[in-house]
């Protein structure tokens, strides 16, 4: 091999090297923005202002990184909200009777058999039937699409749970003694998912998106385009449950 | 026909007092039932979050259906002239107001907070039937009232006729909000339809005039007056058109939903699904309280006897139980289907039928809710001028000619 030659392949490694290593740069780069980005969607709001319709918040479900056996989510979900298995309340009531805010569905195919699991909680519908049907407006949704019960003004009447679509909600039928600070709770009021509104307000994700183990929950802003949420259901396919109900959901679900 | 005289009743036997103290008793349970209820909280109810309306709501919402069927028999006299029934029209009048509140108050002490009365009374969401409701039901007891006091003032009794036309008008949007709870429901397979209002409004015919028979009956044997066989016929025909009317309804819905695919399963459920739902349908709605009342108000060996009118009218009571459970407890037994066509499982109970007994409480605060209602009206004609001294033929029946 020339002296020449021997030169010029030492120049193409440098190259090469040097390539590499932007391209390495450059990969760790967009990983660790779009983790920043990613950990930015909800930007904390102060305290004295209001929730306002520029923000959507909604979850976008993997369903084929949910694992059947696993309910992380829902685990975290009782902790957070001091129900089920994070509360020492509800000792009378049946299992029919218990309050559930989020539950894993298995989902069975009849023609083929093909099973998926999924978690169920509120779908935070743009046309909520249960904010339609509440006599009093207790049931209500923010500006920023969170739908949620006003515990001052529910009168346990339960329309809301005869409507909604989802059997997302649940009515309280025993005394509680064991709330968390923020999540109210109480006897003869009904309940449900509230995508970790005091979560969401301080900046932070729901607590299933954070404990889901598979980050199959990926919760952001459905309004912003540049939200990784946004921006993932622009470019792969997702559904609605029921979505011929026309009911405009905040929580898509992928691969169903 | 003579004019009518209205006089109150005497209410001074031992069964008055028994009558009232057996009401009294029911009504009493009632409001125990609901303390225990609300103290404990529904857990010791039978209903869950799967059946979420239960054994409370079964009878306030025939109650209230009834309600405005019983003052059908006030509007037949002055908004479509039918003048022999005229002399009911005040009792019409005062059975509809009191089986309105005897249902609303079951539903309110069901309510998770009845405490928050007065919440509901201040915060009306006005796209909601329950909000619209509460108007329909306090104005429904107005106007009612209104028309009751035209009835029996002669000084306003001008405005008699079209005070009854617009509580006529009135009585039929209310029923139309009372079938539009479930017709409103998108998302109950066995709910979601229009034919709802106009088949609450065709069974709060009968189950109203039901009532109001067994009311006439109990007053004029009990109270020693007489009532001939002229105001039985017509009351008894007047129940088996009433249950044949809604009973085409209730089949027309059935009909649409058995054509749809997607209503099958639910169908079947109901129709033919082996379980209660399926038993009351047939033999408690179709077979007791419907083909047999049809019966006794068109077959000529029944004609005109109180016995069998009473029979009827009892009948089409249980009947009008029978398909409400149906309605309301059915409907929800039936699950909710998230993914159509597919099969779903859940620490929630998805997919599956839900079971529902009704415990004790429940049923004695309903019962509790018709006694009051019963009470109010037992209490009422004792006090004023709404029963007619004689419902004889010779006095109700325009064509009456004395035995020779």
């Amino acid at each position: 091999m020339s002296e020449a030659k021997k030169m010029n392949d030492n120049k193409i490694d440098s190259y090469r090297r040097r390539f590499l290593g932007q391209s390495a740069a450059v990969t760790a780069g967009i990983t660790f923005g779009s983790g920043l980005l990613l950990n930015a969607v909800a930007e904390a709001r102060p305290a004295d202002q209001p929730a306002t319709s520029k923000n959507r918040w909604g979850l976008l479900i993997d369903t084929s990184k949910c694992a059947s056996d696993c309910d992380e989510c829902v685990k975290a979900c009782e902790m957070e909200h001091g129900w089920g298995r994070g509360s020492h309340d509800e000792q009378h009531s049946r299992p029919e009777q218990k309050a559930q805010w989020i539950r894993k569905v298995t989902v069975r195919d009849r023609a083929t058999g093909y099973q998926t699991s999924l978690p169920m909680m509120c779908q935070h519908c743009a046309h909520p039937p249960c904010v339609d049907v509440c006599p009093t407006g207790a049931s209500m949704k923010r500006a920023d699409g969170i739908v949620q019960v006003d515990k001052h003004l529910c009168i346990g009447c339960r329309y809301c749970m005869m409507a909604c679509p989802y059997k997302a909600r649940s009515f309280v039928h025993e005394d509680l003694h064991d709330q968390r600070v923020d999540s109210p709770r109480g006897k003869g009021t009904v309940e449900s998912c509230n995508l970790c509104v005091n979560r969401v307000d301080r900046g932070e994700q729901p607590a299933c998106a954070e404990a889901c183990p598979e980050k199959a929950i990926l919760f952001g802003d459905l309004k912003d385009p540049s939200s990784a949420i946004a921006r993932r259901l622009a470019s792969e396919p997702s559904t609605q449950i029921r979505g011929d109900l026309g009911l405009d959901l905040g929580v898509r679900y992928e691969h169903l | 026909m003579k004019p009518t005289t209205f006089r109150e009743l005497a209410g001074t036997s031992t069964g008055y007092y028994a009558l009232l103290g057996i009401l009294g008793l029911l009504i009493a349970s009632g409001l125990g039932a609901a303390y225990y209820m609300e103290h404990n909280g529904h857990w010791v109810t039978g209903m869950t979050n799967q059946i979420v309306w239960g054994m409370p709501h079964v009878f306030a919402v025939f109650l209230i259906v009834a309600a405005s069927g019983a003052l059908n028999v006030a509007s037949m006299a002055s908004v479509f002239g039918r003048t022999p029934l005229k002399p009911l029209s005040r009792l019409s009048g005062l059975l509809a107001i009191a089986l309105l509140v005897g249902g609303l108050v079951v539903l309110v002490l069901d309510l998770g907070h009845p405490d928050r009365l007065i919440v509901a009374m201040t915060h009306l969401n006005l796209k909601s039937i329950f909000a619209w409701n509460i108007i329909l039901y306090t104005g429904f007891i107005a106007i009612v009232a209104a028309y009751l006091l035209t009835m029996m003032d002669k000084s306003v009794s001008q405005y008699s006729k079209r005070v009854g036309f617009f509580a006529f008008l009135w009585r039929l949007i209310l029923t139309t909000g009372t079938g539009s709870i479930f017709g409103f429901l998108v998302a109950r397979q066995a709910y979601d339809a229009a034919i709802m209002a106009p088949m609450f409004i065709a069974l709060s015919f009968s189950f109203g005039l039901a009532i109001f028979m067994l009311v006439v009956f109990a007053a004029y044997r009990w109270g020693g007056r007489s009532i001939g066989g002229f105001m039985i016929n017509r009351l008894q025909r007047l129940l088996g058109l009433f249950a044949a009317t809604a009973v085409f309804f209730v089949i027309v819905f059935h009909l649409t939903n058995l054509y749809a695919a997607e209503h099958h399963g639910v169908e079947q459920f109901i129709l033919d699904g082996n379980n209660v739902y399926s038993g009351l349908f047939w033999v408690g709605y179709i077979l007791l309280g419907t083909l047999v009342p049809l019966a006794i108000a068109y077959f000529k060996p029944f004609r005109a006897s109180m016995g069998w009118a009473t029979t009827a009218a009892l009948l089409v009571i249980a009947g009008g139980f029978s398909i409400m459970y149906v309605i309301i407890i059915g409907g929800q037994a039936f699950p909710l289907q998230l993914f159509p066509g597919k099969e779903v499982s859940s620490s929630f109970f998805d997919g599956v039928v839900n079971p529902y007994t009704p415990s004790l409480a429940e049923t004695l605060l309903g019962m509790g809710g018709f006694a009051f209602a019963l009470a109010l009206v037992a209490v009422a004609v004792r006090l004023m001028k709404f029963l007619p001294l004689s419902l004889a033929d010779a006095d109700v029946d325009p064509h009456y000619k004395p035995p020779a």
